[in-house]
């Protein structure tokens, strides 16, 4: 057993232990407790996806109780994948924070490593009931960080967000009740095995508790009809968490992708590929509305959040699509999406420092300090997330967009390129704005960190290293694709018995 | 005795649903809470009613299965700690936003015709406007 799988829980666990009980040492040592532990956090994900990268899917039993009796963690290349995907965010999410936003109210750096701890072991755990506790670990730490800095907006958008999560949670402990009472096992790959034997009332019941599931988990990666408190929750959040929310939509997507394809797989017989068509419809709508919403925003901040709504229904497609070239292409995406729009969350948080009382609301405001050198900067990250060529939107959208046939690609098509048009529109909009329409009162606004604007740019450097390195990040989501597909790997390394 | 216990849970997620469908907080707290006990109490007999049955595997041949009451044990304490950050939280947002309606505000009123204070208003306001003109 590999011992370096607890890594990714225990070090940020333990790191925002101690920092909870550091309220009064200073500054200058809470600080680096945190920065050491995201770098640390950051080296063990590398590893870890390279040992990861060889193809086998790694087991640790907690307390060395075999599965399916004791709960496991389970490394593939996908949950390697993830893992890095949310150390690096956390890396300049937590650089971002030091140079100011972190004084904005109490406890933000043991917040963000208790944050981090649910989201690693939520993509690490192989057991249902495990994942439900790690998901209430992210979440307590998430309502916490939203209302970071405090604030009627915040209060308000906090409110809903607690609320729905709570109902949420609820019908999560009905689904994985079920699950238990039906198949007498919460090991996921376990499930695995005993959907694909189930029939008749058993079945039947094992696909509520599915589709109870999929509810829960697209609360969470907010598509259509459950995404409501998502645009307010996000653009009311201070800048470095409302860039760390980046990665909270895919937590949900992860799990929709991990039951649709290990536990509602192939295998499973009349239950496999459990709700796609619905998923299908629902992930077009949401990028068309999200679109729309994003045309009609009223200030950067909110726009950003359309976006990442845009993002999710995306993804959403590709995960219902299902294909090995879909999911490859959906995970390129992934990489991309988070890692691109946190980079905007942090640079909207820049522009909107300059523009004084105003924010980052669209109205004219005065001359910005630094106009040319924010514009291209700006002009840039939204060629990126708009999915324009040069970048890796534009990668990922042409391999998501290739990788469909027959009916479902001239809707994909449609459905993509308009919103992506849509989408254009609005960020000129916003762009022209901002940096074009001012009145000619000079701005009061404190002249610029260049610190911040530099790990911003860092982190929005990543769109075109991705089309740089798209080789060998593509030949890898091939390869996490091909095995998240072949669920029999799964019970070989969960040494199971019984043939699918 | 299985039958009773379906009643009880299908009636305390019926309160608690209908309880978290109110706007003022206050009503939506004791709702997740009813909810959250339904939920519990359904988690607790996914594991089968027995009675008289040891809890851990021993001679008998028959137990309870002990894995949904750890279960329910693990549930219980994480609704009890987001009971009392809701709670927590709606006295903030009833401090801070002066309102316990869920939205912040209370309700908006319906969009009818504007009465006709409003458009005196807004024709005094056309007034002045073409006055400036």
């Amino acid at each position: 057993m590999n011992h370096w799988l607890l890594v990714p829980v225990l070090l940020p666990l333990i790191c925002g232990a101690l920092l909870m009980t550091s309220s009064r040492s200073p500054l200058g040592l809470v600080r680096s407790i945190s920065a050491v532990s995201v770098v640390l956090l950051l080296l063990c994900a590398v590893y870890l996806l390279m040992t990861a990268s060889n193809g086998q899917i790694q087991v640790y039993a907690l307390g060395n109780w075999s599965a399916p009796f004791g709960i496991v963690l389970l490394l593939d290349r996908l949950s390697a994948l993830m893992l890095l995907v949310t150390a690096v965010l956390a890396v300049f999410v937590t650089f971002y924070a030091l140079r100011g936003d972190d004084l904005r109210g109490s406890y933000f750096h043991a917040l963000l490593q208790f944050q981090l701890a649910g989201i690693n072991g939520a993509f690490l755990t192989g057991d249902l009931f495990n994942l439900f506790v790690f998901f209430e670990i992210l979440l307590i730490a998430s309502y916490a960080l939203l209302l970071h800095g405090l604030g009627a907006a915040r209060i308000r958008a906090a409110l809903h967000y607690v609320i729905l999560n709570l109902i949420g949670s609820g019908l999560f402990l009905i689904a994985a009740g079920l699950f238990y009472g039906v198949a007498g096992t919460l090991n996921m790959v376990d499930l695995a095995r005993f959907v694909a034997q189930a029939e008749g009332d058993q079945l039947f019941l094992l696909e509520v508790a599915g589709a109870l599931l999929i509810l829960v988990f697209g609360l969470k990666a907010a598509f259509l009809p459950l995404h409501f408190w998502l645009p307010r929750a996000y653009a009311s959040a201070t800048a470095p968490v409302a860039a760390l929310f980046a990665i909270m939509t895919k937590v949900g997507l992860y799990a929709i992708l991990r039951f649709s394809t290990l536990v509602f797989g192939e295998q499973a017989g009349t239950a496999s590929g459990l709700g796609t068509e619905l998923l299908w419809i629902l992930a077009l709508a949401t990028i068309l509305l999200a679109a729309l919403g994003a045309f009609a925003a009223s200030s950067l901040t909110s726009l950003l959040a359309y976006l990442v709504l845009v993002s999710v229904g995306t993804l959403l497609a590709g995960i219902a699509l299902g294909s090995e070239a879909a999911l490859s292409a959906t995970l390129y995406y992934l990489i991309h999406s988070t890692w691109v729009i946190a980079g905007l969350f942090l640079l909207a948080d820049i522009i909107a420092k300059q523009r004084g009382d105003l924010g980052s609301s669209f109205k004219v405001g005065p001359i910005l300090l630094n106009p040319h050198l924010l514009g291209i900067c700006f002009f840039l990250a939204a060629i990126a997330v708009a999915g324009l060529p040069p970048f890796s939107g534009f990668f990922g959208k042409v391999l998501l967009l290739q990788a469909v046939s027959g009916d479902a690609a001239w809707q994909l098509w449609a459905v993509v390129l308009g919103s992506g048009l849509i989408g254009v529109i609005g960020l000129s909009r916003a762009g022209s704005l901002l940096f074009w329409r001012q009145h000619n009162a000079p701005s009061h606004a404190a002249p610029l960190d260049k610190t911040a604007l530099t790990i911003t740019m860092a982190l929005l450097l990543s769109s075109p290293l991705l089309v740089v390195f798209a080789q060998p990040v593509i030949s890898y989501s091939e390869a996490a694709a091909a095995q998240i597909l072949d669920v029999a790997s799964y019970l070989q390394a969960m040494q199971l018995e019984g043939a699918l | 005795m299985e039958l009773l216990v379906a009643i009880a849970i299908g009636v305390l997620t019926f309160s608690g649903v209908y309880l978290i469908l109110r706007a003022r907080t206050f009503s939506v707290a004791l709702g997740l809470t009813l909810f959250s006990y339904a939920v519990n109490l359904f988690l607790f007999v996914m594991g089968r009613l027995h009675t008289g049955k040891p809890a851990v595997l021993s001679d008998a041949t028959s137990y309870t299965d002990p894995v949904p009451q750890a279960l329910v044990l693990t549930a219980i304490v994480i609704g009890f700690a987001m009971t009392a950050f809701v709670l927590i939280l709606a006295l903030r947002a009833n401090t801070e936003l002066g309102s316990d309606h869920v939205d912040g505000v209370e309700k908006a009123k319906p969009l009818k015709k504007p009465s006709k204070a409003a458009n005196k208003t807004v024709q005094a306001k056309k007034k002045r406007k073409g006055v400036a003109r």
